[in-house]
């Protein structure tokens, strides 16, 4: 059975959950060998293994933290010199998706980003996309070279296949461009202990109508009672009101979730474009017409302060 | 000595308007209005500010579309960009991100350069890998997705917010920059720019300017092929409640029902 690289996201050793849902998508096309780079590398492989992968190929070098981008580009071509896998998966994140594209050119093939499905296909793997503002569905297909593809998170479920995930060491040499950008500070963002903003099962998001910072803890309050992510409207990050981190839409993050609540955002198309592949649409805005109704599987016209506390309050009670 | 600096823009078509597939699935720019994409006029914004910077820069916008593109540049040109080159050639029609890139590096390499400045990503594909791919086929630093940029006696500065950190990058000229939304708002042409831009140069070159074969490009040349694209289907009408003091509880009632609670 042909071999599927699969580019690993994890953070020292702990694996990020868009990765595990590749390993599920990958073995539909074939048998997959997971690349992990950095410190943890190694720790990596039992998950993975849990998780599908056959083979990890690891290597750690100073280069990859020190630089940007180019050095796990020079590993994960020299994983596809060893493999010579069938496809390779990367994770859409915006770092996954440069990795991607330097990897595209390099190896002469073509590449899609943030594929939202993917089975197996008569001329390889069939990507599932959507486009404008999620308006509509494409399936694609990359017609030359190895098919590079990047795939969103919450785009297949996690699922256990245990499989040996052997350990092997991965020779790496750095090219010229390698050391190209030079990164001279790291800040972590702080953690909020809530799910990242890309991965997380349930968003809740304020707008406009939450009108000030001061007011955002109603929004964070719901979050934290479903364990959700907070996101936020355009209009909401450029008032200040909220960090541009948490921005969802057309010039933030794309956010596919299982649930999805927007609460005083009206729903303008470039909202739309980030959050319109949610499962399950729910709005609360006191704007009978505004255009996100049009969207929702349950909508609430009303003020959010008072339906807000309200809903929170609720879900407490029920969870106890 | 002169600072050249390219900044690559695109015409896209209008996000608020009802955006289609042609039949061949490409897509129709017939009848929609096209603009500037948005997130290109913040790295024209950032052209312009690392230019006022400069003792000497020469800001040049490249597009590569078809004839209507040129609004595009135009609109930069407004803004303060000191001249234009716009691809265009039949052949052009259905290129995707590799064959776009491909004729970019070769016009990039044309004009002559020290900074190509881009936006993070364009409004309509929105895949975000221009960039990186650019900055590959030139073989210069990548310095992408910068919220702050900043260049000072050859090197670029810059700092880019990640998912898990706020990185500060360095790099040397010449090198590939990228700008998130974030960078600062974009200035609105003057009425004197816009006059003045009418009077600016823009030239035009085609495949064969650029030693490009026409295989290499356009809708037979790419690297991708869509094979269906369906409108989704409209959602289902959700239900939709006034508040009349139990809107909260109500909507607990169907997250209960969805098994959200």
């Amino acid at each position: 059975m042909a071999e599927v690289l699969v580019y690993v996201d994890h953070v020292d050793g702990a694996v990020r959950k868009p990765t595990l849902e590749l390993l599920t998508l990958a073995r539909r096309i074939g048998e997959p060998v997971a690349v992990a780079l950095g410190a943890g590398a190694d720790a990596t492989a039992a998950v993975l293994a849990e998780h599908g992968a056959v083979k990890v190929l690891t290597a750690d070098a100073p280069e990859f933290t020190e630089y940007l981008v180019v050095p796990k580009v020079d590993a994960l071509q020299a994983a596809y010199e060893a493999v010579s896998p069938a496809a390779v998966l990367v994770p859409s994140s915006a770092e996954g998706k440069e990795i991607a594209a330097r990897l595209a050119v390099r190896i002469g093939s073509g590449i899609i980003t943030d594929a939202i499905d993917l089975e197996a296909g008569d001329e390889g793997p069939v990507a599932t996309q959507s486009a404008f503002a999620a308006s509509f569905t494409t399936r694609s297909r990359v017609s030359k070279g190895t098919p590079v593809i990047t795939v969103k998170p919450n785009s297949a479920p996690v699922e256990a296949a245990p499989a040996a995930g052997t350990v092997e060491a991965l020779a790496v040499t750095f090219g010229a461009l390698a050391t190209g950008t030079k990164v001279t500070g790291r800040t972590p963002r702080e953690s909020t202990g809530r799910p990242e903003l890309t991965e997380a099962a349930i968003v809740v998001s304020g707008g406009r109508g939450v009108n000030g910072a001061e007011n955002f803890h109603i929004i964070e309050d719901l979050a934290d009672s479903l364990g959700a992510a907070v996101g936020a409207s355009r209009a909401a990050v450029d008032a200040g009101w909220y960090p541009h981190s948490n921005q969802v839409g057309q010039t933030g993050k794309s956010v596919s979730p299982q649930l999805y609540i927007a609460s005083g955002i009206s729903g303008a198309i470039q909202h739309r474009a980030g959050m319109q592949t949610s499962k399950t649409i729910v709005a609360i805005n006191k704007d009978a017409e505004a255009p996100i109704f049009d969207l929702v599987d349950y909508g609430v016209v009303g003020d959010l302060f008072a339906v807000v506390p309200q809903l929170t309050d609720e879900i407490k009670a029920r969870k106890g | 000595m002169s600072l050249r600096i390219v900044v690559c823009v695109k015409y896209v078509p209008d996000a608020t308007g009802d955006r289609q597939f042609t039949e061949d699935l490409t897509v129709n720019r017939d009848d929609v209005d096209g603009l500037l994409s948005e997130l290109d006029e913040y790295a024209v914004e950032q052209a312009l500010q690392i230019a006022e910077e400069a003792d000497d820069a020469e800001i040049t916008v490249l597009t590569v579309g078809p004839e209507d593109a040129k609004d595009a540049l135009r609109k930069a040109l407004s803004m303060g960009a000191d001249k234009a080159i716009h691809v265009e050639d039949d052949d052009l029609h259905g290129s995707d991100v590799m064959g776009t890139s491909l004729v970019l590096a070769k016009a990039i390499e044309k004009a002559g350069y020290d900074l190509v400045i881009t936006g993070m990503a364009s409004t309509d594909g929105t895949m975000g890998v221009l960039p990186a791919i650019l900055a590959e086929r030139l073989g210069v630093p990548q310095v992408t997705l910068l919220s702050e940029v900043k260049v000072e006696d050859g090197t670029v500065t810059g700092r880019r917010d990640g998912d898990t950190a706020s990185e500060q990058l360095e790099a040397s000229l010449p090198a590939l920059v990228s700008v998130t939304d974030q960078s600062g708002e974009a200035r609105y042409p003057s009425f004197k720019g816009i006059m003045a831009a009418k009077k600016k140069p823009v030239q035009s070159w085609d495949l064969e300017e650029l030693e490009i074969e026409a295989d290499e490009v356009g809708l037979e040349g790419s690297w991708t092929a869509v094979d269906a694209a369906a409108q989704r289907p409209a959602r289902t009408a959700g239900t939709i409640v006034k508040d009349e003091g139990e809107g909260g509880k109500q909507l607990a009632e169907f997250l209960a029902g969805q098994k959200f609670i």
